[in-house]
């Protein structure tokens, strides 16, 4: 009876069964993994099917994170369920008219897609360590090329081919399954906050630029860790990647805001006593001002300036961080700050968010973090790294 | 007396039982103005089901189409509705889940703003000393009202659910008779129903962990019976019926009201009428 200890206060009319808030911030959390399962994959795609040859440092890495964060995406959902072991029925006997019940389809897709890109892109290095070695870990690499060992020209040429093609499958499926998830609230008409035609373009767009950040964070960190210099054409072409969406995502949120004011539909009045009350700090300061804004004039500071060198690192580094805590911000508040809107539109809750629990913050940094030391235990055994990728690619 | 009519009262006198002390007093006033003893409140007010026009135990789905009424006029906000709800399909006794509520829309001079609260209020909740009892609070006894009423409410039985429409697994779905439910044996507890709903009427029990609702108490309209909240409401302010019976209560009050329904807008084209709310009603 967790809950009930855990009711939300509220101010003016709510209806009395939403005095509890639902979705807790493992389901802000949710969107937030699968933004940057799609945006890493955004960094893979442009490389592979859109040469962008100065990506190459970035490529392999993109695709294990894409991959490391995929695995994860499901394990908050299964934390909030009232029944995780009733998980399958959405697969089973999916009800085709909710865009829940694809999730499964569209994830499960999406997997598979990863690992057998993933398989053929790290073929020559999962051939050559299975030659290689003789221990347990050279059995699981033999394992691997699922007897095939055949690294000829030829070979290599069909893989490559197999490759562009599924990250050209892989652009739609990545995009589609992010782009649902925005579906998944802006199609419920219940909540205003929510309910915009705009919702999965932004949702989309918000993946695009924390999946790019996070990989010029990772790439930044893997170098200090491996004392190696960073490419920083590599870099400035993440920096660009993010300059140029991040654009695109802060006009169609704008747009969205307006979008709503101008309509003014019943309740508009609490959402505006909302967003310039409790959201305030949260959504104009934090989201916006701070994850946003700041990194846009940073990055284009120093894309006008020809920054280079150290300072470009750190600058595109900060940058990134910024906009991977924007978009978190920007789940919480439609997450959160869509049930803290009353449906009567005549009054406010206010979540509050716990430590510990089942859902609480603690585990909600846990599963986040998770997929980064699953992402650390991944490029032990399949180095994305351009040296061996080069060698053996 | 007649044979046809005795289950129905045996089940009335059951269900009296076990609604307990507190219950009985608004069981024996429904009594009472079945019988006739007590005037009925309002000028346009539907004779009392009588069980004539509800289904026997050979329970056929495909001939009914049930729909609920609301006469907020009649409405006194004691809450009997709500208590008996939570008795008779236990529901979570706390004051935060419910399956039926009040709200009370007052209107104070000189204030342009209405005050609506509902039995879940921490007041409220302070008057009745208990979150298994509850009550009104006289909040309002030393301000000037200038314009009072109540409103109960419950799941509205749309014909276009939305929460039927998100749920993943369909475990939530729409009856031939016209009646929501959710098979609480296969439901995942997503909650994504419970956001959909445009009324606030679900909400996750905590002892089943899956979405819980109102059934207008699908286990007793299909026995003859009235849902617990019609049963014991003294004033008849809520009905039930089936559209399919012209000579239904239901039938009638939607036939001789102008009725209106909630959220209109929303296209769930929900199945409860209702008779004098006010526009800040929704």
């Amino acid at each position: 009876m967790d809950a009930i200890l855990h009711f939300a206060p509220y101010t003016g009319w709510v209806y009395p069964n939403e005095t509890i808030v639902e979705w807790s911030v493992l389901i802000a959390v949710y969107p937030y993994l699968t933004g940057l399962v799609a945006g890493a994959f955004t960094v893979s795609s442009l490389y592979q099917v859109f040469g962008f040859e100065r990506l190459r440092p970035v490529a392999h890495l993109a695709l294990l994170t894409s991959l490391s964060f995929m695995i994860f995406v499901p394990t908050p959902l299964l934390l909030h369920l009232g029944h995780p072991e009733r998980a399958f029925n959405s697969t089973i006997t999916p009800h085709l008219t909710s865009a829940m019940a694809m999730f499964g389809f569209f994830a499960s897709f999406y997997v598979c897609l990863l690992i057998l890109e993933g398989w053929f892109a790290y073929r020559p290095y999962i051939v050559h360590q299975a030659q290689q070695r003789s221990d347990l870990l050279g059995k699981i690499y033999k394992l691997l090329t699922l007897g095939s060992y055949d690294v000829s020209e030829h070979a290599m040429r069909i893989d490559r081919k197999w490759i562009f093609a599924l990250a050209v499958i892989g652009i739609p499926a990545a995009h589609g399954l992010h782009g649902y998830v925005g579906f998944m609230y802006g199609s419920v008409k219940a909540r205003e906050w929510w309910s915009s035609d705009l919702m999965a373009v932004i949702f989309l767009f918000s993946a695009i630029i924390s999946g790019v950040s996070l990989l010029a964070v990772l790439y930044v960190a893997s170098c200090k860790l491996r004392n190696l210099a960073v490419d920083l054409a590599c870099l400035k072409g993440l920096a660009y990647t993010i300059w140029g969406f991040i654009m695109v995502a802060l006009v169609l949120e704008g747009l969205e805001f307006a979008n709503m004011v101008y309509k003014g539909h019943d309740g508009i009045d609490m959402i505006m006593h909302y967003v310039t009350g409790p959201l305030l700090v949260p959504y104009f300061v934090l989201q916006f001002a701070v994850g946003a804004i700041t990194p846009f004039l940073w990055l284009s500071y120093m894309i006008w300036r020809g920054t280079t060198g150290r300072a470009l690192v750190i600058g595109v580094t900060v940058s990134a961080c910024l906009v991977l805590f924007s978009v978190f911000m920007m789940r919480w508040n439609v997450v959160i700050g869509g049930q803290e809107i009353s449906k009567t539109g005549k009054g406010l809750l206010s979540y509050h968010l716990y430590f510990w629990g089942k859902e609480g913050a603690l585990m909600a940094i846990l599963v986040t973090l998770a997929p980064l030391a699953l992402l650390f235990g991944l490029t032990k055994f399949l180095p994305p790294w351009a040296e061996t990728t080069d060698a053996h690619g | 007396m007649t044979e046809e009519s005795k289950p129905t009262l045996n089940a009335r006198r059951a269900f009296l039982a076990k609604l307990g002390g507190a219950a009985t007093c608004a069981g024996a006033a429904m009594g009472a103005a079945t019988l006739g003893i007590l005037p009925n409140a309002t000028a346009k007010s539907e004779p009392g089901a009588d069980g004539a026009s509800f289904p026997n135990e050979n329970y056929d789905w495909s001939k009914h189409e049930w729909a609920f009424g609301v006469d907020a006029t009649k409405c006194i906000g004691c809450l009997r509705c709500v208590e008996a709800c939570k008795r008779e399909n236990d529901v979570p006794q706390n004051a935060h889940q419910f399956r039926t509520w009040v709200e009370r829309y007052v209107h104070l001079e000189g204030d342009d703003e209405v005050h609506i609260d509902s039995q879940q209020d921490p007041v409220n909740i302070e008057a009745s000393g208990s979150e298994k009892t509850f009550r009104f609070a006289n909040r309002y006894k030393d301000a000037k009202v200038y314009k009072a009423f109540f409103v109960p409410k419950l799941c509205n039985h749309c014909t276009h659910p939305s929460c039927v429409q998100v749920c993943p697994t369909g475990a939530t779905f729409r009856t031939k008779d016209g009646v929501v439910l959710v098979d609480e044996t296969y439901c995942i507890g997503c909650r994504y129903c419970v956001q959909a709903c445009p009324y606030g009427a679900r909400f996750f029990n905590e002892e089943k962990h899956v979405a819980d609702k109102c059934t207008w108490c699908y286990h007793r309209i299909t026995k003859g019976l009235q849902p617990a909240c019609v049963e014991v409401c003294p004033v008849g302010a809520r009905m039930f019926g089936d559209r399919e019976d012209k000579q239904s209560p239901i039938s009638l009050f939607i036939r001789n009201n102008r009725v209106q329904v909630l959220k209109a807008e929303m296209g769930n084209a929900p199945n409860v009428y209702y008779v004098g709310i006010d526009k800040e009603v929704n």
